[in-house]
């Protein structure tokens, strides 16, 4: 078995490898200063929350680190109430 | 005036009190005065390893209170007389630890020993903060696996900025030790190898350690590995360390209880 383990095209342990990496280098980058995506997802919040009132358990934030590219999604439901005018047109 | 040894790693359960005794008992056995000090409060375990743990009467915390001395309460090791035990306690009180009462237990034990070897807690709290806090040589403990790995990369940039030296510009000795490293699973390609670990960390190797069933053996009776059974090869795998942090160029190696060509070829299935 392990012959022909050789020849799979990649071994768990270069999977950890990289996985490692890239997670490391946010990791650095964010030691020491705040993280960007951290920083823009609180004050993103701060500015919705300004508007309308937002409940916690109503807000997905998705992050996706990638080597190069890294997103972040935010996904905040606002309610239909009278008071709100923001939500009053949906 | 002694060098100052933390062993850390910030995830738990990878070997640093395993480590601390064994490196502790290598040291000593060359005649030189060791004295390992465990500082995980509340959790205390180096005693136990040590085989010592019916013979505490003080500890850490008690000199750092001042209700003991520190001569009353080092515990001298049965089998080797320039090796001692200073055990940390086992209250709940998180803050019993003050910086300014371990500076002076260090202060004092720097004059009187040739090494302190400090056995860091788990994580990233005051306990871990304080065991690295007065070290001149760090040896971070890291298992070949991803979660282990990411932790001593954590640890490192603590031992860069929180520690006495670093605050003074100057650098601690930081050294990788590879705990439970398993040379087939590596070169089968399931397990992290000493390259990845080493070049991810970009930290110098102090050792390799290979997963052994010795280490299990030797802390069922309370004996560093290096004592128990000198020979097997993580004890070896130990020596060799303790002889590179005394400054000796060895050669690095992974030393193996498998004898033979054919127990080679067949290991896997011996085992």
């Amino acid at each position: 078995m392990s012959v022909f383990n050789r020849f799979k095209p990649r071994s768990t342990a270069v999977v950890a490898r990289e996985r490692l990496q890239i997670l490391l280098s946010h990791e650095r980058v964010a030691r020491g200063q705040s993280d960007l995506l951290q920083l823009l997802r609180e004050e993103i919040l701060v500015a919705v929350a300004k508007h309308v009132i937002i409940e916690r358990d109503n807000i997905h934030v998705k992050m996706d680190r990638g080597e190069n590219v890294s997103a972040l999604e935010i996904n905040i439901e606002i309610p239909h109430s009278p008071g709100m005018p923001m939500a009053a047109g949906f | 005036m002694a060098k100052v040894i933390v062993v850390t790693s910030g995830k738990g359960g990878v070997g640093k009190t395993t480590t601390t005794a064994a490196l502790g008992a290598a040291l000593a056995h060359t005649g030189q005065k060791v004295a390992v000090v465990d500082f995980d409060v509340g959790l205390r375990n180096l005693d136990l390893v040590m085989g010592a743990e019916r013979r505490v009467v003080f500890d850490l915390v008690n000199v750092i209170q001042g209700v003991a001395k520190l001569s009353q309460a080092l515990i001298r090791d049965k089998r080797l007389e320039t090796l001692w035990l200073l055990p940390a306690s086992q209250t709940r009180d998180k803050d019993a630890l003050t910086e300014n009462g371990v500076a002076s237990i260090i202060r004092e034990m720097r004059g009187k020993f040739d090494w302190v070897i400090c056995d860091s807690p788990a994580g990233i709290e005051r306990g871990a903060t304080l065991a690295m806090r007065f070290a001149d040589t760090a040896v971070v403990v890291t298992n070949p696996e991803i979660s282990s790995v990411r932790d001593s990369d954590r640890i490192i940039g603590l031992l860069d900025s929180k520690t006495e030296k670093a605050e003074k510009g100057q650098r601690v000795e930081k050294h990788i030790l590879i705990t439970r490293f398993d040379p087939q699973r590596a070169t089968r390609g399931e397990m992290l190898n000493i390259d990845d670990v080493i070049n991810i960390l970009s930290t110098p190797l102090l050792g390799i350690i290979p997963e052994s069933e010795e280490v299990l053996i030797a802390s069922n009776v309370g004996c560093p590995v290096t004592l128990n059974n000198p020979t097997c090869a993580p004890a070896r795998a130990y020596y060799d360390a303790a002889a590179r942090l005394r400054g000796e160029d060895v050669p690095m190696n992974i030393p193996s209880d498998r004898k033979g060509l054919l127990n080679i070829l067949f290991g896997r299935r011996a085992a």
